[in-house]
């Protein structure tokens, strides 16, 4: 059954993308309703599944590179997108088929599914990281060693930049270069060969955003109902006691400790974190690490909460749920483990609450 | 307190000993007067802040007729002092009902700086369509705008600017320009408010949006938007307020308008920038129950019919929220005070059953409905009752609840207790001695030893809190930037100059003003390492800087600090 995005589940994806963003990836409003309108002009976007991919199909990684403050002034030019898919098909000579969001959590989970609609391409149902990520290496093409030498940028002002490097290492190095000369701000993409997709990408992300963000916008227990949609454990409902931000170099790092209620008044819990929830330790433990997924939600609404709305008092609950096996691989964890985030501890699988739950809430209908 | 008049001429009450309000010679009375959505209040203060009169009216259909109303009763319990009022400070509602009913406002032209960034978004496209419709006489977005680090996004397109004003075929009222990272770099805004005088001439209002607000354009360009619609609405609140106060003969008094940072701003400052006076009202109550209870950083409780509304005040001020707010259904990004408000107010329902609270209320119906008056519905006043926590004539009242319902009542009680216990837990950021300053008609349900709560003070005239609020307000500037981590102390220097600039040219005394609060943010994932730093200063009325509303001139305006 083929699947379609339509405008009126853009909300439900900004939702979803938020819990997947781990506390970061960028405030989902402004992509949202870029999106909204993008899907209102164009009409709804079709979803294609990794396995629906072919050796005649070419895939395009997108997302927006820089700093969330600078995303929420200098928007995006309505041409970037088509510059950066014209640009791509010119140097690679092969022809685009369908548009992949590099990063499903945060904004960069929700501008692409406009951006496939105003290029009229359809959407891979995937995407590099199954969550957020601060950092271009972060992806599971390269965990997976699927050749990215060609990366194309573009900025606001219409600069195009084709990038060869020899590895993720430079690349990260070549785009921050970029990012800061375009005003700390731009697209970038890469391709991604159809028969090079599977096993090199995070299958199911974008659908399973759109159902959780259903889940969560219908529940009527929003924090069991989206645990259970994620296969998560609430690893604690209680409130934050204390927010710890400190600025290393202009950088932020920082933690919160979360208090039980009731009859688990004597439990503290304690996240770390840096762009997103990286750690989460009790009793001097550590339960759950990065690359497992870590969000902060309102106790109330079950809305993820970013790193930087994070407030004394506030009534939230920690979700925990495991990340793609493909992170749990020692390449995975070279890339994206505690060490490489710098914590000096052993990653521990973290075990969830097993299985996601297979209802589906009501999403739009096949065609 | 009766809801006609409470003349108080002879009750000197207590007020804050220390002097936060106006200051400086020929100050004698201040005049504030607070329109909220059910009743206008307004107080006369002495010059130590002690209250000379108050009333409580109820608002009128066009707000204007129960201001003057309030103004005369205030005048008339004063009597022969009324020619000691010097200050006339005005919290109103005009704006926000002008938007939220879609009506008077002026028709505006958008200009936004910046193409070819942001042509994803264009202007206005998240507006209700009938808003948008009523408002805008046309939209561009054109070439202009700086990136970040101030590198021009694309030059400034003066023909573009002619063009589009020129081609315009609908009746114009008043003009917004936004341009990409004005808040650090307006000298573009500057120049195209130029291009539009020498097409529409020099009397057509014009709203920058580096004035405005903060980063974050479609936020900022949507409350400069709303800011231009409102020039209307403004004038007429401007020129019928100086008609009242001119009416009441105090002609020579200096007129101010109430901010929503709990500032003010003098009465040429408030034609410029109405949409600033939208969220006053709660920024007066937090602000004037705190000066009140004479503390400056305090836990403010407002305690209604249907809700608590919870404010803290920090060092004299209230703190903001960082949500973005909505305004008849558009998104703005400017400053407002942060309120929680939760379901606990003297007519909220009590389930006789499980005692289970709300979220509906009896609203105003308290005194036919509840049980304390004869009625069949259970309220937490009833409860607040029957468990002796209610003074005076209220507390007297004699209701018989069956076993099972008293048992409901008294845990409807409890969960009311729990609630605003973890309300104000949640505001008070930790600090566990933060003092709780109760106000409002059914301040009685908030109990006297909240835990983990300071000294719960219960200031007399609590009730006209707001227009204490008003009428003690310091007058308020603020600023943006952005620069690198390196050259942040020179930023910081700028952006402190230009809030203390701003606060001077909204009437504050340019040599008592102060800045008050700075707030560095890095921004990250950013590979400069960069910060984001707002300024805000105040300072006490200037004597000088504001006009009379008569032309002759008093002694009392013209006397130098």
């Amino acid at each position: 059954m083929t699947r379609m995005i339509t405008q009126s589940d853009v909300a439900a994806l900004a939702a979803g993308a938020a819990v997947f963003g781990t506390g970061g990836g960028g405030a989902v409003s402004t992509a949202q309703m870029g999106t909204e309108t993008a899907l209102l002009e164009h009409g709804p976007v079709r979803l294609r599944t990794v396995d629906e991919l072919g050796p005649e199909d070419t895939v395009i990684a997108m997302s927006g590179v820089g700093a969330p403050t600078v995303g929420i002034e200098m928007l995006t030019s309505a041409e970037q997108p088509r510059t950066l898919l014209e640009e791509a098909q010119r140097v690679s000579r092969r022809m685009i088929t369908a548009v992949m969001p590099t990063e499903i959590g945060g904004s960069n989970g929700v501008g692409p599914i406009g951006w496939a609609a105003q290029l009229g391409l359809d959407v891979v149902d995937a995407d590099g990281m199954g969550r957020a990520f601060p950092e271009a290496t972060m992806v599971a093409m390269n965990v997976a060693g699927v050749p990215r030498n060609l990366t194309v940028l573009s900025d606001v002002v219409g600069n195009v930049t084709v990038m060869r490097t020899i590895d993720a290492t430079w690349l990260e190095r070549h785009v921050r270069a970029f990012s800061v000369a375009s005003g700390s701000l731009c697209l970038g993409a890469s391709l991604i060969h159809g028969n090079d997709v599977a096993g090199a990408v995070i299958g199911g992300s974008v659908s399973r955003a759109v159902d959780v963000g259903h889940v969560l916008l219908g529940a009527t227990h929003p924090v069991e109902e989206l645990s259970a949609a994620l296969g998560a454990s609430v690893l604690i409902s209680g409130k934050i006691v204390d927010v710890s931000r400190r600025t290393v170099d202009g950088f932020v790092r920082g933690s919160v400790t979360v208090a039980g209620v009731g009859l688990e008044r004597d439990r503290l819990v304690r996240v770390e974190l840096q762009n997103e929830n990286l750690i989460v330790l009790e009793d001097g433990k550590v339960r759950v690490s990065v690359p497992d997924l870590i969000t902060l939600v309102d106790s109330e609404t079950g809305h993820a909460i970013s790193t930087e709305l994070l407030r004394f008092g506030m009534r939230v609950s920690i979700i925990a749920w495991p990340c793609d096996p493909l992170w749990r691989t020692s390449r995975g964890l070279e890339i994206a483990g505690p060490h490489a985030f710098g914590y000096d501890i052993p990653y521990r699988p973290y075990a969830g609450s097993g299985c996601p739950t297979k209802k589906r809430a009501a999403v739009s209908g096949g065609v | 307190m009766n809801n006609k008049t409470a003349g108080l001429a002879a009750a000197r009450s207590r007020g804050p000993s220390k002097r936060t309000g106006p200051s400086g010679p020929g100050i004698a009375l201040s005049l504030g007067v607070d329109v909220g959505g059910t009743n206008t209040d307004a107080v006369v203060l002495d010059a130590d802040n002690a209250i000379v009169a108050a009333t409580k009216q109820p608002t009128s259909e066009d707000v204007t007729s129960g201001i003057r109303s309030a103004v005369r009763t205030v005048l008339g319990a004063i009597g022969e002092r009324r020619s000691d009022v010097s200050h006339v400070m005005l919290g109103t509602t005009h704006a926000t009902n002008a938007i939220v009913r879609r009506r008077d406002l002026g028709r505006v032209a958008v200009i936004r700086l910046g193409a070819p960034a942001s042509t994803g978004y264009p202007p206005l496209t998240s507006w209700p369509a009938d808003l948008r419709e009523t408002v805008v006489a046309g939209s561009a977005l054109l070439p202009g705008g700086r990136m970040v680090d101030g590198t021009p996004i694309s030059p400034l397109d003066h023909n573009g600017v002619l063009r589009f004003l020129k081609g315009l075929d609908r009746e114009v009222d008043a003009v917004a320009v936004c341009g990409i990272f004005s808040p650090s770099f307006p000298d573009q805004e500057n120049e195209v408010e130029g291009l539009v005088r020498s097409v529409l001439g020099d009397s057509i209002p014009v709203s920058l949006s580096h004035d405005i607000g903060a980063v974050g354009l479609l936020e900022r360009e949507n409350a400069t938007v709303l800011n231009a619609a409102l020039y209307g609405v403004a004038r007429e609140v401007t020129s019928s307020l100086l008609d009242v106060v001119a009416e009441e003969g105090l002609g020579a008094a200096s007129v101010y308008f109430a901010q929503n940072d709990g500032t003010l701003m003098a009465i040429e400052f408030a034609e410029r920038y109405p949409v600033l006076t939208i969220g006053s009202g709660p920024a007066n109550s937090i602000r004037g129950a705190a000066l009140l209870s004479d503390v400056e950083n305090a836990i403010v409780i407002d305690v209604g019919g249907t809700t608590s509304d919870l404010g803290v005040v920090s060092k004299g001020f209230p703190r903001e929220s960082s949500m973005p707010r909505e305004i008849g259904g558009v998104r703005t990004n400017f400053r407002m005070p942060d309120v929680l408000s939760i379901g606990v107010g003297g007519g909220t329902r009590i389930d006789p059953v499980s005692g289970s609270l709300g979220p509906a209320s009896v609203g105003h119906r308290l005194t036919s409905d509840a049980l304390a008056f004869g009625g069949q519905v259970a309220t937490l006043t009833d409860a607040a009752i029957v468990a002796g926590q209610v003074d005076g004539e209220l507390g007297q009242r004699r209701l018989s609840a069956e076993p099972r319902v008293a048992d409901a009542l008294r845990f409807g009680l409890d969960r009311a207790h729990q609630w605003v216990a973890e309300s104000v837990e949640r505001l008070s950021n930790g600090k566990l001695d933060t003092p709780i300053v109760v106000v409002g008609g059914g301040a009685f349900l908030v109990p006297d030893d909240l835990p983990g709560a300071g000294a719960v003070l219960r200031p007399e005239h609590g009730d006209v809190a707001n227009a204490v609020g008003a009428a003690m307000s310091l007058v308020g500037g603020r600023s943006q930037e952005i620069s690198t981590y390196d050259d942040r102390e020179e930023a910081v220097a700028r952006a402190s100059r230009a809030a203390i600039d701003r606060a001077i040219e909204a009437g504050a005394d340019p040599l008592q003003v102060e800045v008050y609060d700075i707030l560095e943010t890095p921004v990250s994932y950013s590979a400069q390492q960069t910060v984001r730093i707002s300024a805000k200063a105040a300072g006490p009325l200037s004597t000088l800087a504001t006009r009379p509303c008569h032309k002759s001139l008093d002694q009392s305006t013209l006397s130098i600090p």
